[in-house]
């Protein structure tokens, strides 16, 4: 009684198949050599690269007739001073024992520390920061961690970093190096010679190195965004670079409000930016409104969403997803409830505006990012490497953020539409806008 | 609105279409017709069965109840395969389809204008609603769940002929021409389709235009603080910076 039985499945009707099946899965064969378990283990895949030398297992077939026995026997190493008798099993064949070294003494490698003499260390080696007693410890302790310089670091008695001590040492055994040789010549492929040790560019680079390691996943997005934006300033200088399309004074003409002012205060490095991604929304918005056109009869949701796509299109997903968020946050519908000629042109308008607003707050970042740089370097840091500075760039947002409190970007914005317009910004101009509303009414139709 | 309609500008245009009538269109004028589609399910309460637990209604109806068999000419309501007779023409107005049911769907909803009006049909999609979303207590049978959507059908550059006919008909929104132009009128208004006294015309939504732009004026205002606001702190910034470099210069200007 088995479970076909129970089944009732006729006993001989699952064997037959299995028979069958079975010779196509022969073709994958487990090469010889290689044991069953190992086998397994690669997923029946045959190997990229043979596992076993061939020779070795040809070899292995001659010598089957041979005895083969394992022993408890003593063994010296190459590796050891002493002369310490230890035992290990060995595999002896027909009796005889292996000879030779050791097996894994090769593997004791051991650095070669160069030693100077008293003379040598007075004549070439003196350096204020160095006393003889701590190059000699230096160089003792280098010799018994095997230039472990971590360790090093930790045991040194006087506090030296590890950029020092590796300083020192590498410095000292090039020196020396250079002085022993009989000429410069002889020497210069060394690799000590050849790439001497920069200690400014190793503490730079550890510096980095802990700077990306401790940002946060704001300040992450902080610098994609800064990237993204440096990409963008670089591309519409290309863009302006090229000849000047006829469209240029309609843009003027047309660009939202705001636009203009903040590019007659702005310094002329990044006045393009603004223009430019106006430039192509306006010849978009005009071959949409002829494609519509053509179609004879449409629905005005569709030429809405037709209108918001043209506008946006030289915007990026990000900026996209930020103005509908904004959108989203005054309480507008993404798509309006009751899509009248005059609710779509006063949405469209409000898209437009919110897109000058998000320029605006991207401009303003841009100049918090520029004074931040700025104050850091002629402030909290002598003037020196450039690098530094470029760093500094990157950790604005720690060394900027008491200051820049209410003033920030996207941030401060939401905060400020909860305060419903302070009464320190009634003040603010409101007369442009007005102004050039009907202009603007008719860029839309 | 000014719309400049000269008459060098009355453009003749042949449409690809099978019927090559040459027809005076009126270039730059924008005729509109606000139309609300949707959809109306009443629960069947105990008489409800299996199969048919609702009774539904879909339609196109003008935003103000209006007539709308002056532009169009028919509505074909495209419903679930599994009813009978699943493709509905309704050839005069009201166009509207009742059914019972207990699944929701979406519909296909075609409109075909008048000759006059345009060659082209216009589709819209609805989703047939039978189940409230916001879970305000047990079904009833007295209030219905009412889904309907606010649009509306523009026809650029419009043929004078359709110009002509409804130039007056409420259910139109069509610019005034200048004087200049003269475009007989045809007084051919007759009020029967119109959905005013229907019976479910205590369900259907009132879309409010002047809510709509109250709302957005007032985002807008917003918006435009926002942009102020970023503006004067970005001078106020550039402002820091100068002093900031005049510093660094009288700085350097004393270390020398």
């Amino acid at each position: 009684m088995d479970a076909k039985d129970i089944l009732g499945i006729p006993k001989n009707a699952l064997p037959s198949q299995d028979k069958k099946s079975k010779p196509p899965k022969e073709t994958q064969r487990k090469p010889d050599g290689i044991s069953r378990e190992v086998y397994a283990l690669t997923g029946g895949l045959a190997p990229l690269m043979p596992a076993i030398d061939v020779n070795h297992l040809k070899r292995k077939a001659q010598l089957e007739n041979e005895k083969i026995t394992w022993q408890w026997l003593p063994f010296t190493s190459s590796a050891r001073k002493d002369d310490l008798q230890l035992y290990h099993w060995v595999r002896v064949v027909n009796g005889v024992p292996p000879t030779g070294d050791y097996s894994f003494a090769k593997y004791n490698k051991s650095v070669d520390v160069i030693k100077y003499t008293d003379e040598e260390y007075a004549k070439y080696l003196s350096d204020p920061a160095w006393t003889k007693e701590e190059t000699d410890q230096l160089f003792d302790m280098c010799e018994q961690f095997d230039l472990r310089f971590i360790v090093i670091a930790d045991r040194f008695p006087t506090s030296k970093t590890v950029e020092e001590l590796k300083h020192r040492y590498y410095s000292v055994s090039r020196t020396i190096l250079i002085a022993r040789a009989p000429s410069p010549g002889d020497v210069a492929g060394h690799p000590l010679v050849k790439d001497p040790y920069n200690e400014s560019q190793e503490k730079e680079r550890k510096r980095a190195l802990a700077l990306v390691l401790s940002h946060t996943k704001h300040q992450e997005r902080r610098d994609v965004e800064v990237l993204a934006q440096a990409k963008r300033i670089t591309e519409a200088r290309k863009t302006i670079k090229a000849p000047k399309a006829p469209e240029l004074p309609i843009i003027s003409d047309v660009g939202p409000l705001g636009i203009d002012s903040a590019d007659n205060v702005s310094p002329p490095t990044n006045s393009q930016l603004p223009s430019s991604s106006v430039t192509n929304p306006v010849s978009e918005t005009a071959s949409v409104v002829a494609s519509l056109r053509m179609m004879r009869v449409y629905l005005r949701s569709y030429a809405l969403e037709q209108l918001v796509q043209a506008a946006s299109s030289s915007a990026g997903l990000r900026t996209i997803k930020r103005v509908e968020q904004t959108l989203h946050d005054l309480g507008v519908n993404l798509k309006p409830k009751v899509p009248t000629r005059a609710v779509c042109a006063e949405h469209l308008e409000l898209r437009k505006e919110i897109l000058t607003l998000l320029n605006l707050q991207k401009q303003l970042q841009y100049k918090e990012a520029e004074g931040t740089s700025y104050r850091d370097a002629s402030y909290t840091e002598p003037p020196g490497t450039p690098t530094k500075r470029s760093v500094r760039a990157a950790d604005l947002d720690q060394t900027f953020t008491p200051d820049s409190l209410g003033f920030g970007g996207e941030r401060s914005g939401k905060r400020e539409q909860k305060r419903k317009g302070p009464g320190r910004l009634s003040e603010a101009p409101s007369s442009p806008a007005q102004s050039k509303r009907p202009r603007k009414f008719k860029a839309s139709d | 609105m000014a719309q400049t309609v000269e008459s060098d500008k009355v453009t003749r245009l042949s449409d690809d279409s099978e019927k090559k009538i040459l027809r005076k269109r009126l270039k730059d004028v924008e005729i509109c017709v606000p139309i609300v589609y949707g959809t109306i399910a009443f629960w069947l309460g105990r008489k409800a069965t299996e199969t048919q637990s609702h009774k539904w209604t879909v339609y196109v109806r003008g935003a103000t109840n209006e007539d709308l068999g002056v532009v169009i000419k028919r509505a074909v309501f495209q419903l679930h395969p599994s009813f009978n007779n699943h493709i509905r023409v309704v050839e005069s107005p009201p166009f509207e389809v009742s059914e019972c049911g207990w699944g929701e769907f979406e519909i296909g909803i075609s409109l075909i204008f008048h000759d006059d009006v345009c060659e082209k049909q216009l589709n819209l999609y609805h989703h047939l609603k039978l189940y409230s979303e916001d879970d305000s207590g047990p079904q009833s049978i007295k209030k219905p769940v009412v889904v309907e959507t606010y649009n509306e059908i523009v026809f650029p550059d419009p043929s004078e002929d359709f110009y002509a006919r409804i130039q007056k008909h409420p259910a139109v929104i069509v610019p005034s021409l200048p004087v200049s132009f003269n475009v007989p009128f045809d007084n051919l208004i007759e009020k029967k389709g119109d959905t005013k006294d229907h019976p479910l015309n205590q369900w259907f939504i009132n879309f409010s235009e002047a809510d709509e732009l109250s709302n957005l004026s007032a985002a807008r205002h917003q918006a435009l603080i926002f942009s102020c606001y970023s503006n004067g702190a970005s001078i106020w910034l550039m402002s820091i910076q100068l002093q900031v470099s005049v510093i660094d210069k009288y700085r350097i200007y004393n270390s020398c």
